[in-house]
């Protein structure tokens, strides 16, 4: 064996190693989400017996299935329903779809995090910091308030999202640029700006509204919060994030060029124009869905993404599946804590995230200071 | 793989960055690009790697237009090694110098053993193969530059776009950098600042000035006395170098500069 040889088999086998660690992660991820997802339907004020979640979970898909195929499917798997008409409709029409949401935003959150970072190549970046969900916010208000987008039916309220959030983003990106350069004291700034305007216009358009049930509404818009889910809410958010993340997981080469440097990734082969473009959708799109059903959830896209990076490097095609699944798995804990540990009162998930998330992004800012002397 | 641009110019606000430059490099040519500060070395790189859009002039590359092709396309035939910061986010070397891969890469496409030998090759070659999972931001300024001329060397271009490779580094950086470069035998346009090292390595000269190419040919018919005081503005004797019959410039402040060069001593 030539030297040469014996040098790569060590790098090949070096990467096969990280591979390996990669995907037991990810697995490992996949086990910690199931059960984070059975205790997370469990916990609360009312106790629920372990065993009843995917039972009933089995019964009702099984019972969707026949009524979809319109074949009898009880003959196959025959599940006892020991489980009464309270503890059906806490775990089934409540908990569940409640947690799955908190599944769908936590990850969506968390990859639209990892995009935006790697977009404006700063590791404060989150939809929520730069105003992105305040925008949202708006979006999805002024559909309820004036009825704007009436065109788009059901899905109005995340189409207006979405155009706020698109806005948004558009306007704190052009902020941020000065003599052509993306400047980022300027960008943070910008969007905390922005945020605030957009929050001051929410509550605006809320109080001078004649509609009553607006003031509650915008409570939860501006806090954010996965309380009063039911399964119909649950749709979009999953189809938007299923292909989101797959778009995103498919770039992950172009994130990894673009997070070196914007002249990197085009003499790398990237499209900077169009890629940036299609990024800027995926992330309002993404964002606007998830804020319209859940308000405006801050610092998942901080801090997921730090973490995970600390956990496995800088690549993108490790950091976008493992931010997806810790995101998740962190929001449905909070949740948790939100709604059980302050019994009797219910705090919104908000609430929590950002008391977690505000010291957090002091600590990311006070270090980048230290190091960097400036932002 | 040949390089020609013709009549370039590109303006900022009305001013002339770059002026009508044509220039060419042939096949296997190793080709300096000089001239001061501000003189639009740089931005004449970019026009040529594809980030900026000439107001006027085509770039041709292998008598292709650049902008006639894809970013993509561009890539997998031209690298370019500039100076690089990845900031506050970590590469390990080794993904660093993957990242060349990506011109060659489809959307579902993984890193092949293919790769990950002209990683490996690409490392050993620029003598960093200890390095390889070491993270790129502990890297001293010529081991980043050494990574990134391996990551030009995974992207398998026949055309080298050096922005000041040894910008900052020391003397002993300076000289393996342009030794390894002249050692791969890529067709390769650099910019330099730095007169000795062009007069050595490179094969032939452009000297630009405000913009506008003033000279041109092999380092002989380029680095002359007068060019020099017209273009840096410094007194300088250009001798040839008995052992390595390159040539030698030597640089004189104004008050020494004018007494040497009233005793009429020039080459």
């Amino acid at each position: 064996m030539s030297m040469l040889t014996a040098i790569q088999s060590a790098s090949a086998g070096q990467s096969r190693a990280t591979q390996l660690r990669f995907w037991l992660l990810l697995g490992g991820l996949a086990v910690l989400l199931l059960v984070s997802i059975t205790l997370g339907i469990t916990l609360g004020p009312v106790e629920i017996p372990v065993s009843a979640v995917w039972r009933i979970a089995a019964s009702e898909t099984l019972r969707v299935l026949s009524d979809i195929t319109s074949l009898d499917l009880s003959g196959w798997v025959n599940i006892e329903e020991d489980w009464s008409k309270a503890q059906f409709n806490i775990i089934w029409l409540i908990r569940f779809p409640r947690v799955l949401l908190g599944v769908f935003v936590g990850a969506g959150l968390a990859a639209v995090g990892v995009t935006m970072q790697a977009l404006v190549r700063n590791p404060l970046a989150d939809p929520y910091i730069l105003g992105i969900s305040s925008g949202a916010s708006v979006g999805a208000v002024a559909v309820l308030a004036f009825g704007a987008f009436a065109f788009a039916g059901i899905y109005a309220i995340s189409f207006g999202a979405f155009v706020g959030s698109t806005l948004t983003f558009f306007i704190v990106f052009l902020l941020a640029q000065s003599n052509g350069r993306l400047n980022p004291a300027r960008l943070i700034l910008a969007g905390v700006a922005v945020a605030y305007f957009f929050s001051g216009l929410t509550s605006f358009i809320t109080l001078t509204s004649d509609k009553r049930e607006l003031a509650r509404a915008v409570l939860a818009w501006l806090l954010g919060s996965l309380a009063g889910t039911d399964w119909p809410e649950l749709t979009l958010p999953a189809v938007v994030l299923l292909f989101g993340s797959l778009y995103l997981a498919m770039q992950a080469r172009g994130l990894n060029a673009l997070i070196v440097g914007d002249e990197t990734a085009a003499t790398l082969g990237v499209d900077l124009t169009r890629f940036r473009r299609l990024l800027f959708l995926a992330v309002s799109l993404v964002t606007g869905v998830m804020v319209a059903v859940s308000g405006a959830i801050g610092f998942i896209g901080l801090m997921i993404p730090h973490i995970v990076r600390l956990m496995v490097g800088t690549d993108h095609r490790r950091v976008l599946p493992v931010s997806i699944f810790v995101g998740s798995i962190f929001l449905i804990w909070v949740d948790v804590v939100a709604r059980t540990a302050f019994d009797p009162v219910e705090l919104p998930v908000g609430v929590i995230t950002s008391l977690l998330g505000g010291p957090f992004f002091l600590w990311l800012l006070h270090r980048q200071l230290k190091e960097r002397g400036g932002l | 793989m040949n390089l020609q641009t013709e009549n370039v110019s590109w303006s900022v606000e009305a001013k002339k960055i770059v002026d009508a430059v044509t220039l060419a490099v042939a096949e296997g040519e190793f080709v300096g690009l000089l001239g001061p500060n501000g003189s639009g070395k740089s931005s004449l790189l970019r026009i040529i790697y594809r980030i900026l859009k000439p107001d006027a002039g085509v770039i041709e590359l292998a008598g292709a237009n650049v902008w006639q092709l894809s970013p993509r396309q561009v890539a997998r035939q031209m690298a370019v090694v500039m100076q690089e910061r990845t900031g506050d986010f970590d590469f390990s070397v080794h993904e660093i110098v993957m990242m060349g891969r990506n011109p060659h890469k489809g959307m579902f496409d993984r890193d092949t053993t293919h790769d990950f030998q002209l990683v490996d090759e690409a490392l050993a070659r620029v003598d960093m193969t200890d390095f390889a999972q070491r993270s790129f931001l502990t890297l001293s300024g010529g081991e980043k530059q050494r990574v990134l001329i391996a990551r030009a060397l995974v992207q398998q271009a026949k055309f080298l776009v050096l922005d000041e490779p040894t910008n900052h580094l020391d003397i002993h950086y300076q000289l393996e950098i342009l030794e390894l470069v002249k050692n791969l035998g890529v067709t390769t346009i650099a910019a330099l600042h730095e007169l000795n090292l062009a007069a050595f390595y490179c094969d032939r000269l452009y000297m630009l000035k405000a913009g506008r190419l003033v000279a041109s040919g092999t380092p002989e018919e380029v680095l002359h006395p007068d060019l020099i005081r017209q273009v840096y503005g410094v007194w300088s004797e250009v001798a040839t170098h008995p052992l390595t019959g390159k040539l030698v410039i030597n640089f004189f402040p104004e008050a020494l500069g004018s007494r040497l060069n009233g005793n009429g001593r020039k080459k």
